[in-house]
């Protein structure tokens, strides 16, 4: 075939073309990613019934405002490397901005406590739930990140799918945030910015064959 | 900033807002260019010539099939020769022909030169149709090669006219992906 005849087939009845479709799909992803999330906190674990107390609420404010500030970061992000050449220029500092934030508070906390109860900030109660449950509830939000990705046309896949891993690990903070009733800066800056840097390594290391078009 | 750019860019916006003839002159005139750029980075690794108008219409299809993704608030060059170094490292991986690294050049090394010596692909697109299912085939011949309307396409293939747009893109998308497998040896 010329490419001469491609040119002409491909400019017959051009349709007009949704400029916001790329931001579109992939917040419509990132909410359905939110939504299941969410679910398994409501009917999967259960949320902490603790409420009344002002201490639970401000770790579970803590622990949301750490998941989402990550995940709306990592948006931005995803959104440009969702078009071709959107790795140029771009220095993701933003997105390690909210790890920052935690892992300074945790080490306040830390600093300001007897050096005897260091294990149990750090470890809490349930530190192998929060290490399984979070990539475990990432893995929806997940399959949901780069089925919006794939709708798009990155160039740099381990690059795409690490900042998908990213979204989907906050996201899955998101919703594992109401259940877990560990309250200490150390615990939520190790377990949970652990397992969402795990989940980005593993979106990294699935990029490049999940992501080809 | 080039008047190359300006011009092109000016093209590109007029073609994401329906326009046909616009698509057309800038689909031609990216293909000259990514024809230049091809033979010469197939040419240094010992590829060739003819295997360039392959990888031409395969990033010419996917300008066309990915035009949604061009954000209007940066410049066209750097999108297009992103997508162009993208099918040539996956081209070069698929064919196993070399391990050399594709460098990361300067952007406008992709509208450097212009080549009009057109070859023909190694592909034949009625037969590649063959492919298609029965609804993408009739839909892309019916609004693609033959030039009828949307409404007319729906009554000849018996589907609804959106039916016959999701066909049509789902169709020429089967139809880069048969053309991506055909040029894997």
């Amino acid at each position: 075939m010329k490419t001469d005849e491609l040119v002409t087939l491909l400019s017959t009845n051009v349709e007009p073309v949704d400029r916001g479709a790329v931001a579109r799909t992939l917040c419509l992803a990132v909410g359905g990613g939110v939504i299941v999330a969410l679910g398994t906190a409501f009917f999967g674990l259960g949320v902490r019934t603790d409420f009344a107390t002002t201490r639970a609420l401000i770790f579970l404010a803590v622990k949301l405002a750490f998941a989402i500030g990550t995940v709306g970061f990592a948006i931005a992000y995803l959104t440009r490397l969702t078009r071709p050449g959107g790795e140029r220029k771009l220095s993701p500092f933003l997105t390690i901005a909210p790890f920052l934030v935690i892992m300074f508070l945790a080490a306040v906390s830390l600093g300001s406590a007897p050096r005897a109860h260091w294990d149990r900030m750090i470890v809490g109660d349930d530190w192998l739930e929060c290490l399984l449950s979070i990539p475990i509830i990432a893995i929806v939000p997940f399959a949901c990140s780069i089925w919006a990705v794939r709708k798009g046309a990155p160039t740099n896949l381990a690059r795409a799918g690490a900042f998908a891993g990213l979204v989907a690990g906050g996201v899955s903070a998101i919703g594992y945030a109401l259940h877990c009733t560990d309250d200490s800066l150390p615990f939520v800056a190790v377990w949970y910015g652990g397992t969402i840097v795990l989940c980005t390594f593993a979106g990294a290391a699935l990029g490049p064959r999940l992501l080809r078009w | 900033m080039s008047t190359d750019e300006i011009e092109l860019k000016a093209l590109m916006l007029a073609s994401l807002e329906g326009d046909a003839a616009a698509h057309r002159v800038l689909l031609d005139r990216l293909s000259s260019r990514l024809r230049a750029y091809y033979k010469d980075r197939l040419a240094r690794i010992g590829k060739a010539a003819a295997e360039a108008e392959d990888l031409v219409q395969e990033a010419v299809l996917a300008i066309h099939l990915k035009r949604a993704t061009y954000d209007p608030s940066e410049p066209l060059t750097p999108w297009v020769y992103a997508i162009a170094r993208y099918k040539l490292v996956d081209f070069l991986r698929r064919t196993r022909a070399s391990r050399a690294n594709v460098p990361i050049e300067e952007a406008d090394e992709v509208m450097a030169h212009d080549d009009h010596d057109a070859t023909e692909s190694s592909y034949d697109i009625r037969r590649l149709m063959e492919g298609l299912s029965k609804n993408m085939r009739c839909a892309v011949e019916a609004v693609k090669l033959d030039g009828l309307s949307t409404a007319e396409a729906a009554r000849r293939c018996g589907l609804s006219e959106s039916g016959v747009k999701v066909n049509v893109h789902r169709g020429l998308k089967t139809l880069a992906t048969l053309i991506a497998k055909r040029n894997a040896p």
